[in-house]
């Protein structure tokens, strides 16, 4: 009936409820009073109403529910009632104000292992504790609110939401710039930056002042044409994973007329080096297929170099590019010169001057020359250069950048050809231009970026990376990392990386272990790589006759190993000035090598050390002392042992193994005195043979 | 009566559109019809991988559809499912010319075994599934996964590859692989930290298991330990959850 009655009569009918309403309330000093008390009481009452109603309230008596029927409710109430009400961790020189803890009332609770809903979790072991950081400071968020939606996210106060689980490494990488054994995700990310040459085009700073430094080693352009096609390099611009699934260049989504005038280019602007390429007689005989195989083996090529299979997995190690498809990219005059000497082409690669015999240097180009995949070049049929092409080309690689990465004849590396991502990680949110549909928030942003470059404008000069969907994270993680707060956060919670080495052997033996690349393998003085054994100190330990044999023909030392030190044909006079240099320069101070005699032992103590390594230290589980009974394939082979090392470098070894080389596996087995000095004792009788000996 | 009439319709279609409005969410319109359908679904790889917590694992899951004689069938829809948490791209899709669908998947962030569904219907309508399982590790297991890599696993595995060769065939006494639940969940954790730290003999065992606590830390065995218990199979239960069920 209501609808029915017309405006007028609404509003009499209203004022004059108005009118009794007052008359009620304040129509005497007393109901006066009584009113207003009865308002004051009301509004007294709002605070602790709305303390009562509150979401983190609601929380904490959701976990005294789920705590009552626990068999340690009593202590879990106890814990609780400590600190009931809002929580605080306060860290005024972090900067960290989080209230977390309020809502997340058990992540110290470790009998609540079993409890999965949030927010009743345990929290899991890191090495630090809530007291010593507070929350926000990994997890991001807003620390000091008190509602769900607000801590956790982005609000029109706060752009930083939580950070999704799957980036959360990203944290530890504010203070830790080394890498660490919990973090994969990070480790990896960090030097897929460098191996997939991000910071040569983005500058990317660090709080100690440096910059990532790249890792892939682009080649240098300036002699392509001496190496290879302008019909491959087409090829390859076009789809460089087409030629190598594992490489690492981009796709930079060329037009066919684009491709194909970069490549003229670069052909018509290299110039040649002079014995970068040998002269091949057509009337060669065809050398034996298996053969150079074998040689490709012996020489443990795969050790750097991967080679795709028949079942498309690629096999082999990634120092050096893969060759699966190698005879359709190199001249093989080119390929010729190379085995040969490859520092004459390229006097910086990690690619060791093998002392390759002709006969050798012949097998092995038949052999990879075969590498080839018909399918590849197939189709490319370039019609020839002409200087439009040619000046259109050296547009188009000053354009894309290409020299950020590649030498390139007359092209000057650009400076900060691409934004700088040293504080990528707290990029304020207004800065990014989103897609329609992505969630407004940074770690989505980096992502998608790193995924789909061109898919945030067609007209972007970042090309298509080839990554699997666990190598954007990583790097996304690494990215994130590069926070405000790792930069500006205090300098005494910074862990920094070890500083890098730049050491460099000097004289005769420095040029020979430049030219031998021994530093692409073995790490000296914290310089060098880590797939073979580190020989900082290898002139304590070996004995000079053995090394100077090793270096002229390496034998096996370790039999399980896949990646050995390949033969290098090392003349006389150049296995002795190594030797010598190793021998002389690379020594410890903690012990003198000629401190212990290499034989003369009394026969009981050799007795006794043989018992000790069958028995009581078992050594033979890894290590073989006779051939014909032990079966230890770990460690390396100790038949030769007394020839090999010396007697003071044993014992010390094995006294602390860890102290003669960092992180080797081998246990610290405490050993006392008496029992190294058996031990000692009787490796040392493990010498080579005098029927050996002739032999050799 | 015709302006109350007029009235009514407005408030009721009003009411209708603020309910259409609250209630149709655009639904993700399942484009994914399947053109066929198989009789058995087998996973082809991607199962058993041991991850870290809320990452992607390393290689996809792929599933296969197969029919009644064994041979791989395109176009299959395919459906994956995991505890909360787990997330897989893409969630569903059609199998490709070989038979399969791969999926990428991102673990929870507790650390543990999840278990994963794929599933798939027959023409009958018939649901078929397929249940594989991975392993999610914590920081505190991450660090024990890398000790037992480095250190242990060159016996304790018994599976030898060239890039990381295990002893476990040569070996006179042969260890117990990490999985071995039966035998070392009766182990308690002071029995794991003493043969780990003082090696085989602590423990009237073998003394081809040397002893560990002079080049391990503390929380590193902490660690190895809590690896160890996280992998077992079958799964070891922790002190507090037998506590919670009493």
């Amino acid at each position: 009936m209501g609808v029915a009655l017309g405006g007028s009569e609404l509003k009499n009918t209203l004022v004059s409820l108005g009118q009794r309403l007052w008359r009620r309330s304040f129509g005497g000093p007393v109901r006066a009073f009584g009113s207003v008390s009865l308002l004051l009481l009301i509004s007294l009452a709002i605070a602790p109403a709305k303390n009562h109603f509150s979401e983190w309230r609601h929380y904490q008596n959701q976990y005294l529910a789920l705590i009552r029927t626990r068999g340690d409710a009593v202590t879990l109430q106890r814990h609780f009632h400590e600190h009931d009400g809002i929580q605080q961790i306060w860290l005024p020189q972090l900067g960290v104000v989080d209230r977390c803890t309020t809502c997340h009332v058990a992540l110290k609770e470790n009998s609540l292992a079993d409890v999965g809903t949030q927010p009743f979790r345990l929290h899991p072991v890191i090495p630090h504790t809530l007291d010593q950081f507070g929350c926000v400071m990994c997890h991001r968020g807003q620390g000091p609110a008190t509602t769900v939606e607000e801590a956790h996210r982005s609000t029109l106060a706060w752009e930083q939401p939580i950070l999704p689980a799957r980036y959360v490494q990203s944290s530890c990488g504010q203070c830790h710039r080394a890498p660490l054994t919990g973090t994969p995700q990070l480790n990896l990310g960090r030097n897929l930056l460098g191996r997939y040459g991000c910071v040569h085009c983005h500058t990317i700073k660090l709080p100690d002042g440096s910059t990532i430094k790249p890792t892939d080693d682009p080649p240098s352009l300036e002699h392509i044409a001496d190496k290879t096609t302008r019909e491959w390099i087409y090829a390859w611009l076009k789809d460089p994973q087409a030629y190598a699934v594992s490489a690492t260049m981009p796709n930079f989504k060329l037009s066919d007329p684009d491709a194909r005038d970069i490549s003229t280019f670069l052909i018509a602007n290299s110039t040649p080096v002079a014995g970068d390429t040998v002269a091949i007689s057509k009337n060669e005989k065809a050398p034996d297929a298996t053969a150079g195989a074998s040689l490709y083996g012996e020489s443990f090529c795969a050790s750097c170099h991967a080679v795709q299979n028949a079942a498309g997995n690629v096999v082999g190690g990634d120092v050096g590019p893969e060759l699966t498809r190698v005879g359709n990219k190199v001249k093989p005059e080119w390929l010729q010169a190379w085995l040969r000497n490859p520092r004459i082409y390229d006097a910086g690669t990690a690619m060791p001057h093998y002392r390759f015999t002709d006969q050798q240097v012949s097998l092995l180009t038949a052999y990879l020359g075969n590498k080839t995949d018909s399918d590849l070049l197939a189709n490319v049929h370039l019609d020839a250069a002409t200087p439009e092409q040619i000046a259109h080309g050296k547009l188009l690689v000053t354009e894309y950048g290409c020299a950020s990465c590649h030498e390139i004849n007359g092209i000057k590396k650009p400076d900060n050809f691409a934004p700088e991502l040293t504080r990528i990680g707290s990029k304020p949110l207004t800065q990014i231009l989103f897609l329609p549909g992505m969630t407004h928030a940074i770690p989505d942003y980096i992502a998608a970026k790193i995924r789909q470059p061109r898919s945030f404008g067609a007209a972007l000069k970042m090309p298509q990376f080839t990554l699997a969907p666990a190598q954007i994270d990583a790097l996304t993680t690494a990215l994130l990392a590069l926070t405000d707060r790792a930069h500006d956060s205090p300098l005494v919670l910074t862990v920094p990386a070890k500083p890098a080495s730049d050491y460099q052997p000097a004289g005769k033996a420095g040029q020979l272990m430049a030219d031998l690349a021994c530093f692409s393998c073995h790490a000296i003085n914290g310089r060098g790589g880590d797939m073979a054994p580190g020989l900082t100190w290898e002139g304590s330990s070996v004995q000079r006759p053995w090394l100077l044999a090793f270096l002229k023909n390496p034998g096996t030392l370790r039999p399980a190993l896949i990646r050995r030190m390949p033969r290098f044909n090392l003349s006389d006079a150049d296995a002795t000035v190594l030797t010598d240099y190793i021998m002389t320069v690379y020594q410890t101070a903690a012990f003198d090598r000629d401190s212990m005699p290499s034989s003369g032992y009394p026969p009981a103590q050799i007795e006794q050390g043989r018992q000790l390594f069958y028995s009581k230290y078992a050594c033979q589980g890894c290590h073989i002392v006779d051939t014909k009974v032990d079966k230890g394939y770990i460690g390396p082979t100790l038949t030769q042992v007394g020839s090999r090392l010396n007697a003071a470098w044993i014992y010390h070894w094995l006294k602390n193994p860890q102290a003669m080389r960092p992180g080797v596996i081998e246990p610290n087995r405490n050993m006392n005195d008496e029992d190294a000095r058996a031990l000692t004792a009787f490796l040392m009788t493990q010498k080579v043979s005098s029927k050996q000996e002739a032999k050799r | 009566m015709k302006m109350i009439r007029h009235r009514l319709t407005f408030c009721v279609l009003s009411l209708l559109l603020v309910t259409a409005a609250c209630t149709s969410k655009p639904e993700p319109a399942s484009t994914l019809k399947p053109t066929r359908f198989g009789a058995a679904l087998v996973e082809s790889s991607g199962g058993k991988q041991i991850g870290m917590t809320g990452t992607v694992l390393a290689q996809p899951l792929v599933v296969q559809v197969n029919d009644e004689q064994g041979t791989a069938v395109t176009g299959a829809l395919v459906e994956f499912h995991g505890p909360a948490g787990v997330s897989f791209d893409p969630p569903s899709g059609l199998t490709d010319s070989s038979g399969q669908l791969s999926t990428n998947v991102a673990l929870g962030s507790m650390a543990g075994r999840y278990l994963l569904t794929a599933h798939t219907f027959t023409k009958a309508q018939k649901l078929i599934e397929l249940k594989t399982d991975e392993i999610a590790l914590g920081y505190q297991q991450q660090v024990g996964y890398q000790l037992d890599n480095t250190y242990c696993a060159r016996c304790h595995d018994p599976e030898s590859t060239p890039e990381r060769v295990s002893n476990y065939d040569n070996l006179e006494t042969k260890p117990h692989p990490f999985t071995e639940g039966d035998i070392l969940n009766k182990m308690s954790d002071a029995d794991l930290t003493a043969i780990i730290g003082h090696g085989g003999p602590a423990l009237n065992k073998s003394a081809l298991m040397p002893p560990y606590g002079y080049t391990l830390s503390k929380t590193g065995i902490e660690a190895l330990i809590a690896y160890i218990r996280l992998i077992s199979d079958p799964p070891y239960h922790t002190a507090g959850m037998v506590y919670a069920q009493k």
